[in-house]
């Protein structure tokens, strides 16, 4: 095992399958003579060529679009937005065709196109560039969204994604990027839409993924200091959505925290918590808590930023109150 | 313009009811599809609506009096207008109430309406979390008994943890779901029950049934993992109260085979068969006493929810004792269902004059052969029992190869 | 006329003629049908404007890939596409080119390298782009053609679409179908420039403007512009055409006159090249009815198979969401 950064898993991935097969480009803005605006592609451009790097103008309709179409006629794309706020100017090529080709005509046309957006709040940029809005994604069948939290699972399933034969979001938090995990030598994939429980304990279930599943072990460690022992599942694909081992571990502690990073109406937290009442509703022994941000547009001032977004204490005490 | 109410036709083998008690009295007003009466038949006891608004100026039946179908029992009118005059009352009606026909039995209707429940719950809800409450069941806990450390006051598992551990009493106020393993004690001597109406006309008709039909019997063995994993599907998306029943699946499966293979959907009619145009499926219902077949009409021209809404309300009803004419009478097939009670197959007894009946057993988790290896599937068994005299075995078994493809497809029971 | 014509002999002339006119009543049959309640959604005709499309198809080779807009039943015949195909998607037949989930604007066959018709104004024009970008990264001989209308002109996609594909030399042949309305608004209440070949300009695309009712001209325009794009990148054609029906059934038409659509009927595409087959061409008036005879035949033959086709399947509702069929979880009922 290797300890790597985010950073270096998804860069990794994207090397390998780069190097498997001659199929897969990158396309993006500054994904190549610049390296990457988050330098995931420092060195591919020279050593890949601006055929299977290309650097696009700052278009992303057309660049999810032209993905799609070369996706469409036989290559396997990997479209780069530079922030997933920036997916909205796509949001036409990812819903209406991404996510409906395969559909629409029958299973003739489809699109396996990978679109990488980097997300997420925390680094003062501003309303419309500190955004989470993950689940809004999730919400179309055709489309598969994943949002790893762990380098090992940043590689995995990013591989996975690029040899999917469906259209996939993949979601990298940006202050994700300097994680620092375990990552396996040599080859390997880790499936899609598949949850997976990230520490086990007897007392309480945090369901979460992405940046927030480092923001609930750290919560669950300081619990383990007062005696109480957290679950914590790691959704790890927000579509198709796994509640395999969210319910059985509820099963088991009877109480759940869901925590994203996103605003909470609407949420991930409360697609979790309906399928909990729907699906366990005779295991709940506490109201099922949500931990999410303060529902306003992030503002730049740091202070006010930090007050707004979800943090361990918040997890810490939305446990306390439910066990 | 007054109104005579008759005594209504509340099956088609009825020839008349006892008026068990009078609802309204005269000179009070009522609503039109407010209750006027109860009737007892020897089926149920059943609720007389008023067909139309007025004041109810005449009621010509006594309670406990039998009186054949069609009698006048009541007349509703104006406060004040001559109602002497009336055609219906020429005759009969005061005959038959001036020459009451003591009821059989002074007997409390046989399925009357099951305790209430004790009125400190009724009153006061118990603050308990879902889990808490399914532990109580299991134990047999009186919630009410338990005290909450969760908030407000809740109990929670960890209260139902520490009841168990030390020793609360179970009160039996809630019967449990599972068996007791206590048995009751030795009666002192035998005990002799009157076979109620409903007893007496089930004894009745089912021997006239196995008499008299010629029943042949075709069980097949249904592939259900498609039925289990749609039905979860589609009860996640619904409410609790609303959830379906494979019973529910079976009755529009059942109904649909019907219309695309009528054969079945019949009756014998001395030497002709009617074939009917409608599709009414009953479905049997266990009620305290005996049980009672309540009747989906058109089902084949019904939605699934639709089906199931309708079971359900006509079951409450049923075993409320409160069932209406329409709920019972009519179906031209039956389908029986005692898959809930973990009975894995069995054989029903036709109701004539319907053709056909189905048994239906319980979906289980059973070792299956696929591809060459052993695996786990889902199977349900089913039997037609059906009427040698209308039908025969091939024809049958064609209808439960339809059957069979709408439940093993039962994406097709939604459209 | 124009001279493009010599190079055709008569029985491929005869061959367009029978497509023309093919596209035309099988169109007919369809608002009938529309109007019967056989056809569901949207229909948008091509009436009128039919020798754009096998005009330019004429010269297309196999290799090329053709992608539309939602008005596409005729594209899809030019294509290759059969009428039986094109009717039972008109009706949602299993049968249809989409097995009944497109419908009149989601028409596709890709076997005959038809990519669809799409029904979001100007989104196709992306997955043009980025069709003609996998053939040049594979060094495929092919093209993309891809045609829309002069609305889609103003909306973001056009222009990014343009300037990647001039950007990167990207083998497009984009034809613009200018029927002079998008919807109801014309083009001069809706372009700030009411050429859209100018548009083209500002990219550096090297472009053209045609007539568009004289099948010959279109094809002859075609033909050159082709040559433009095979290995030189992209060329927008303008073509000027007029659609003699609503934008799709049911349009009140309050925003031209009667007289402005007699006026352009009388310039029948169909008429044009009918009168062009009889007096230059000396084609006899038998043999064009013969024509119109067999497509009579076929579009019956189309509504036929159509109305005696399969509706798709229940199962299907759960088909091609994703490469593995959807499997409802019995815990989720999620995919």
């Amino acid at each position: 095992m290797a300890i790597l950064t985010f950073r270096e898993a998804i860069s990794q991935a994207l090397w390998e399958e780069m190097e498997r097969d001659p199929r897969v480009l990158i396309m993006g803005e500054e994904v190549g003579v610049w390296g990457g605006t988050y330098a995931v592609t420092k060195g591919f451009f020279d050593h890949f060529g601006p055929e299977r790097v290309l650097d696009t103008p700052i278009a992303e309709g057309v660049i999810v679009g032209a993905a799609n179409g070369a996706a469409m006629a036989g290559l396997r794309p990997v479209a780069e937005l530079m922030t997933i706020n920036f997916a909205f100017l796509a949001m036409d090529q990812i819903v209406n065709h991404s996510a409906k080709l395969r559909s629409m005509f029958g299973g003739q046309i489809t699109a396996p196109v990978v679109i990488r957006a980097v997300g997420g709040g925390g680094r003062q940029l501003g309303a419309t560039h500190s955004q989470t809005p993950d689940v809004v994604f999730a919400h179309f069948p055709g489309l598969k969204v994943v949002a790893p939290g762990t380098p090992h699972d940043a590689k995995g399933l990013l591989k996975a994604a690029i040899r999917s034969e469906d259209p996939v979001l993949f979601i990298e938090h940006a202050t994700l990027y300097q994680a620092k995990g375990e990552v396996p030598e040599g080859e390997y994939l880790e499936p899609i839409g598949v949850s997976k429980i990230q520490r086990p304990g007897r007392d309480v279930t945090i369901v979460t993924y992405s940046k927030m599943l480092q923001v609930s072990l750290q919560a669950a460690d300081a619990l383990a200091r007062e005696g109480i022992e957290a679950e914590v599942v790691d959704l790890r694909s927000l579509r198709p959505l796994d509640m395999g081992p969210v319910l059985e571990s509820f099963r088991r502690t009877n109480r759940a925290v869901i925590a994203e990073e996103g605003w909470r109406s609407y949420g991930i937290g409360s697609e979790v918590a309906a399928r909990i009442y729907e699906e366990a509703f005779d295991d709940v022994d506490a109201p099922i808590e949500r931990v999410a941000q303060m529902e306003v547009p992030l503002p730049y001032n740091r202070d006010l930023e930090q007050a707004a977004l979800p943090k361990a204490d918040d997890i810490i005490a939305a446990v306390r109150r439910v066990v | 313009m007054a109104t005579v109410v008759s005594m209504p036709k509340l099956g088609f083998d009825m020839a008349e009811g006892t008026l068990v008690r009078w609802v309204r009295a005269v000179g009070e007003a009522v609503e039109k599809g407010e209750i006027l009466a109860e009737i007892e038949t020897d089926k149920a006891t059943v609720e007389v609506e008023a067909v139309e608004s007025g004041t109810v100026r005449k009621l010509l039946v006594q309670e406990g009096t039998a009186v054949p179908i069609g009698t006048p029992i009541a007349v509703l009118g104006t406060p004040d207008e001559p109602i002497d005059s009336l055609p219906e009352l020429a005759e009969g009606a005061t005959q038959a109430a001036e020459q009451p026909k003591p009821a059989a039995s002074p007997a409390p209707a046989p399925v009357a309406p099951p305790a209430q429940p004790p009125v400190a719950e009724a009153s006061g809800r118990v603050r308990a979390s879902p889990l808490a409450r399914r532990m109580a069941a299991e134990h047999a806990l009186d919630l009410s008994r338990i005290r909450g450390s969760g908030p407000g006051g809740r109990v929670t598992k960890r209260d139902i943890s520490a009841a168990l551990q030390t020793g609360t009493t179970p009160t039996g106020a809630r019967v449990p779901s599972a068996p007791s393993v206590t048995l009751p004690p030795r009666p002192e001597r035998d005990e002799v029950i009157p076979a109620s109406r409903l007893r007496q006309a089930i004894g009745r008709r089912m021997v006239a049934a196995k008499q008299q039909v010629p029943h042949f019997y075709l069980t097949a063995d249904i592939d259900a993992a498609q039925l289990v994993s749609l039905r979860a599907e589609a009860n996640a998306a619904l409410p609790e109260e609303t959830r379906l029943s494979f019973h529910d699946f079976v009755v529009r499966a059942s109904a649909l085979a019907l219309r695309a293979f009528p054969a079945l959907n019949a009756s014998l009619d001395g030497d002709k068969i009617v074939r009917y145009a409608a599709v009414n499926v009953g479905s049997a219902v266990a009620v305290e006493g005996g049980l009672l077949t309540v009747i989906v009409r058109d089902a084949d021209a019904k939605a699934l929810p639709t089906i199931s809404a309708e079971i359900r309300e006509m079951a409450f009803r049923a075993r409320d004792g409160r069932v209406r004419p329409d709920d019972i009478e009519g179906a031209t097939f039956t389908v029986s269902n005692l898959g809930m009670f973990d009975v894995d197959e069995f054989i029903a007894i036709i109701n004539p004059p319907e053709t056909a009946i189905l048994a239906v057993g319980s979906v289980r988790q059973v070792p299956v052969v696929e591809a060459g290896a052993v695996v786990a599937g889902w199977r349900m068994r089913v039997t037609l029992s059906a009427d040698h005299r209308v039908t025969d075995g091939a024809e049958a078994a064609r209808w439960l190869q339809h059957l069979r493809t709408y439940l093993e497809h039962p994406v097709r029971l939604f459209l | 006329m124009a001279s493009g014509n010599s190079k055709l002999d008569k029985q491929e002339l005869l061959r367009l003629y029978h497509e023309m006119v093919l596209v035309r009543r099988l169109e007919e049959r369809s608002a009938i049908l529309y109007q019967e309640g056989k056809i569901g959604g949207f229909l948008h005709l091509y009436i009128g404007q039919e020798a754009v499309g096998t005009g330019i198809l004429s010269v297309r080779r196999p290799e090329d890939r053709v992608i539309t807009a939602y008005r596409d039943h005729g594209i899809a015949i030019s294509c290759g596409t059969s009428a039986r195909a094109v009717m039972a998607e008109l009706l949602g037949k299993a049968t249809g080119t989409s097995k009944g989930k497109g419908g009149s604007m989601h028409l596709a066959d890709v076997e005959n390298n038809f990519w669809g018709g799409h029904a979001i104004v100007g989104a196709h024009l992306p997955l043009a782009a980025g069709m003609a970008l996998a053939d040049k990264y594979r060094g495929e001989a092919g093209v993309t053609i891809c045609f829309f209308g002069d609305g889609a002109t103003n909306i973001g996609y056009f222009h990014e679409a343009l300037n990647l594909s001039m950007l990167w030399r990207l083998p497009v042949l984009w034809v613009c179908e200018n029927n002079l309305y998008g919807m109801g608004t014309a083009v001069e209440r809706a372009s700030a420039v009411s050429q859209i070949r100018q548009k083209a300009e500002g990219y550096g695309m090297p472009n053209a403007r045609v007539e568009g009712m004289d099948v010959l001209e279109v094809r002859q325009a075609a033909e050159k512009a082709l040559e433009a794009v095979r290995g030189n990148g992209p060329f927008l054609l303008e073509v000027i055409t007029y659609r003699f029906r609503g934008h799709s059934m049911g349009d009140p038409e309050r925003y031209r006159t009667s007289d402005e659509v007699q006026k352009y009927q009388a310039n029948d595409p169909i008429g044009i090249f009918r009168r062009h087959l009889i007096e230059e061409r000396k084609i006899k008036v038998e043999e064009l009815d013969t024509e119109e005879t067999k497509v009579e035949e076929e579009v019956e033959d189309a509504v036929r198979f159509a109305e005696s086709s399969p509706e798709p399947a229940p199962e299907e509702l759960f088909r091609d969401i994703y490469a593995d069929p959807v499997v409802p979880q019995p815990d989720t009922g999620q995919s």
